[in-house]
């Protein structure tokens, strides 16, 4: 009936989960409480859960990632607890504890932290600075998020029902075949990332789209932020690589499932086949990531500098050059596979000229300071920091690149110390610097300056503090993913590795008293104007948050830096732009599609784990039957009238005038 | 979405190439979306491409390839295939004429078509599991039936969107929302086709002679 699951899959023995477990299950089911009690589900069901409108879905997004940022910091500060105690003992985790956390921790970090803060932010950014009123598919839009969001529910979901993976972040065969992984930790990991990964690439597919097809009159492709280009190539990565994820998956639960050998040891099995198309999307995916954060970056320095972005035309020919070169370069993360020296020499050689457009970049954010007047809040901090830490990182991933290097690096400490230096100091410090730049556009309300400050040094200290003893424990030979150790060198550089990993969680307590804060302190930190920051492109141009719509009337485009060179017409004009002729705006209507459809998956995805199969087909059943309803409507979209579209720019337009005067007369 | 009429007045291109219109419409946008995912399930075809030239030659000491295709039957699935792809275009052109007896007609022979491919596909796979050459036999049957069976779970997936855009032209008519669901389902049927002319040349011509 129930498949696989019985009591024994509840981990009684074992505290650790079961209070965490029982804990985060009293306070998610106390904030459904307090949503029903209080009256805010049908506020929470209309606004939020059913929304297509694709500020409220970015928002989701990013919510989602910084809910499960404190999920995968608490296994990060537990790892490096353990390693600081461990010397010579077992510590506090048992082995097969300490496996399912690191698994866990990479696992939520890549796809359930930095995927969905990114998006998050592409989502609410990019139809704003294109100009446009929505993304190409609003209801995919919001089917793809709840999708997402039903890979983290059953990755945190195995915390308490049965157990994660134990095989690192990328279940290498073959111990993540049945033979050697009897357990339900690998499908946990398999069906979580399927399902998620469908919901990625249907963001991926409507990012494209939207920024290849909607865009405002007169944004021709050279005058698009380069927010928007960094969006493109990253999304276009997406289309490219999460098809080689999902069915490198499917093999392995082929294997699992129906002992298929394509990974097996036995019958022709070819494991190495699993790390090569693994690789052929993971390389690629590092650059899904990091590309979006070298957007936010080259939106943030011209902002905070005063100055347009230097060398516009050959960071977009640098961002598409990483966009391309990021598919050849994938064998570096295995030279000791033993292809062969001109095999690796090939791709060690692309791999050091990926670097090439990365430096061009960096130059380009440096000529853009220089000579301006910047100013140095909190998300210029961020770039500032991403810069010097970003360097250090592709330093040690240049070295990395040399084969023989290589061969005495390969999965130590130090290559741990690498990846963390270019995720943690160019995607997390980028989405940070993204997040405050963009918060009082999407809620009206900056967030507080001094707290924000705190968070950024703690988080930059602490990084440092953290991650260079691990680069020297690598140099000491010590491998990565070790439950306890033998080695007394070792020992004093884990304990300031530890020391780092407190200063980070006080950092991320800094970041929640920051939005505590400026949540209670809203009103003294109002964006009135809409333009906060005296911004550059078009995000800047309507009030905040932005009205539905977007744009009353859709912005005519005619350079680069729009909204600058509007803001400039105004003030030489003296007078502001005449009343618009508004007319009606039709918008796509809300739809529960997107949770009905994540619910279903949910479902199907936690029997296929359990083996349960008549669920299997409940699950099938009811997606498709959700997606004919959807079909079937005859209603999607809705008019709101043009005199409703006067009132509400109205209000802004008012704003903003006063405060284009003000700076009109002050210069 | 954006009216295209309310984009204002006109003006001369500026720096930065052709001027640009502003959004496109939205069966160009649908069009151009579903392309965009037809080409991401075509790079997902291809790991299993690549998997199966990688284990081709792991049979671990079971039937290969040559002993195993039926090349009279392969035949007969792709004169069916192809055949309904016709057939699907004439169903179009009957929904371009707004025809709704010649489309729903078209889309039926379409159907029928395509489940007498899926009948012929069961029956292979059916007797390769009957003679011990299952997908459990080895790393090669495991990738060829992996291969040609995704092919196969997407015509079924296929037949079954085939089989709602009848009932929803039946039950609602040719709505400008419904003409292009019907536009990216002729694409993903025709796409259906080059995997399968792919899957035909590589899997079974390549592997019968080998």
């Amino acid at each position: 009936m129930l498949g696989k699951l019985t009591w024994a899959a509840i981990p009684f023995d074992q505290p650790i989960p079961l209070v965490t477990g029982a804990a985060v299950l009293v306070i998610i089911l106390g904030m459904v409480a307090w949503v029903v009690i209080a009256g805010h589900l049908p506020y929470l069901w209309r606004e939020w859960i059913t929304s297509v409108d694709h500020k409220r879905i970015g928002v989701m997004y990013t919510l989602l990632a910084c809910v499960m940022l404190l999920r995968g910091f608490s296994d990060a500060i537990m790892m490096r607890a353990q390693q600081a105690v461990a010397f010579q003992s077992q510590g506090y985790l048992p082995p097969e504890h300490y496996n399912q956390i690191f698994s866990a921790h990479g696992t939520i970090m890549i796809f359930f932290v930095a995927m969905p803060f990114v998006i998050g932010l592409m989502n609410l950014v990019v139809p704003l600075q294109l100009g446009v009123r929505d993304v190409a598919f609003p209801t995919l839009n919001s089917v793809g998020f709840w999708l997402t969001a039903t890979g983290a529910l059953l990755v945190n979901i195995s915390l308490v029902v049965g157990e994660f993976a134990r095989t690192g972040w990328l279940p290498y065969p073959p111990l993540s075949e049945l033979t050697y992984s009897p357990g339900v930790g690998v499908d946990y990991y398999l069906w979580s990332l399927e399902i998620s990964g469908v919901g990625t690439l249907v963001a991926g597919i409507n990012l494209v789209t939207t920024v290849l097809k909607l865009r405002t009159k007169g944004m021709t492709y050279l005058r698009m932020p380069m927010f928007c280009w960094t969006t493109l190539a990253s999304n276009l990565l997406i289309i490219a690589a999460f098809p080689i994820l999902t069915a490198t998956l499917a093999m392995l639960i082929l294997d699992r499932y129906f002992g298929f050998h394509f990974f097996t040891n036995e019958a022709g099995g070819n494991v190495m086949m699993f790390m090569n198309l693994i690789w052929a999307w993971g390389h690629p995916e590092v650059y899904i990531l990091v590309l979006p954060a070298f957007g936010i970056f080259s939106e943030v320095v011209p902002t905070f500098s005063g100055k347009p972005l230097f060398g516009y035309r050959s960071m977009v020919l640098a961002t598409m050059a990483i966009c391309i070169i990021s598919f050849t370069v994938w064998l570096h993360h295995f030279f000791t596979m033993g292809a062969g020296p001109n095999v690796n020499a090939i791709f060690g050689i692309a791999s050091m000229i990926i670097a090439v457009p990365t430096g061009v970049k960096i130059y380009n954010w440096l000529f853009t300071m220089y000579g301006g007047r910047i100013r140095f809040a909190t998300p210029m901090l961020w770039s500032l920091g991403f810069m010097v830490t970003f360097i250090l990182g592709g330093l040690t991933g240049v070295l990395v690149a040399v084969p023989p290097a290589d061969f005495l690096l390969h999965n130590s400490m130090f290559l741990v110390a690498h990846f963390h230096n270019v995720i943690i100091g160019g995607v997390l410090f980028g989405a940070f610097a993204g997040y405050t730049y963009w918060f009082p556009k999407a809620f009206g309300f900056r967030l507080h300056e001094g707290w924000g400050k705190a968070a950024f040094w703690l988080w930059l200290i602490g990084f440092y503090v953290s991650f260079m003893p691990l680069y020297a424990v690598g140099f000491l030979g010590m491998t990565r993913r070790m439950q306890h150790y033998d080695v007394p060198e070792w020992r004093p550089w884990l304990m300031v590795a530890g020391v780092g990993a407190v200063m980070i969680l006080v950092a991320i307590i800094c970041q929640v008293m920051q939005l505590v804060t400026s949540i209670r302190d809203r009103d003294a930190l109002h964006d009135v104007t809409g333009d906060p920051w005296d911004g550059r492109t078009l995000e800047w141009a309507t009030a905040s948050p932005p009205p539905v719509f977007n744009f009353a009337i859709p912005p005519d485009v005619t350079g680069e830096d729009a909204y600058w060179l509007m803001k400039a017409h105004a003030r030489e004009q003296v007078l502001a732009p005449a009343e618009p002729d508004y007319r009606d705006i039709e918008m796509p209507r809300n739809s529960p599609t997107g949770f009905v459809c994540a619910f279903f998956a949910t479902v199907m995805g936690f029997a296929l784990i359990w083996h349960i199969w008549w669920m299997v087909i409940l699950g099938g059943i009811g997606a498709f039957a959700t997606f004919v309803v959807f079909a079937w409507r005859d209603h999607d979209e809705y008019v709101i009238p043009a005199a409703e579209v006067a009132r509400i720019d109205g209000l802004n337009r008012e704003a903003r005038r006063a405060a284009l005067n003000l700076a009109g007369s002050r210069s | 979405m954006t009216d295209a009429a309310l984009h204002g007045h006109g003006h001369p291109a500026l720096l930065g190439g052709r001027p640009h219109e502003g959004p496109a419409s939205k069966r160009i946008t649908t069009g151009f979306g579903f392309w965009i995912f037809l080409l991401s399930d075509i790079v997902m075809f291809s790991c299993f491409f690549a998997a199966y030239a990688v284990l081709l030659g792991q049979t671990a000491g079971g039937p290969k390839g040559a002993e195993l295709f039926d090349l009279r039957s392969v035949a007969a699935e792709t004169a069916l295939l192809l055949l309904s792809s016709f057939t699907c275009g004439l169903a179009m052109i009957a929904a371009d004429i707004r025809n709704a007896f010649w489309y729903q007609i078209g889309m039926a022979v379409t159907c029928l078509l395509g489940l007498g491919f899926l009948l012929l596909e069961f029956r292979e796979f059916a007797e390769l599991v009957g003679r011990g050459a299952g997908p459990t036999r080895s790393a090669f049957l495991s990738s060829f039936f992996t291969l040609v069976g995704c092919h196969g779970a997407h015509v079924s997936a296929g037949i079954l969107w085939l089989l709602t855009m009848m009932a929803q032209v039946f039950a609602k008519g040719f709505r400008a929302d419904i003409m292009r669901r019907l536009l990216c389902f002729a694409l993903f049927w025709h796409a259906l086709d080059i995997i399968w002319v792919a899957i035909f040349s590589v899997v079974y011509l390549l592997g019968s002679a080998a």
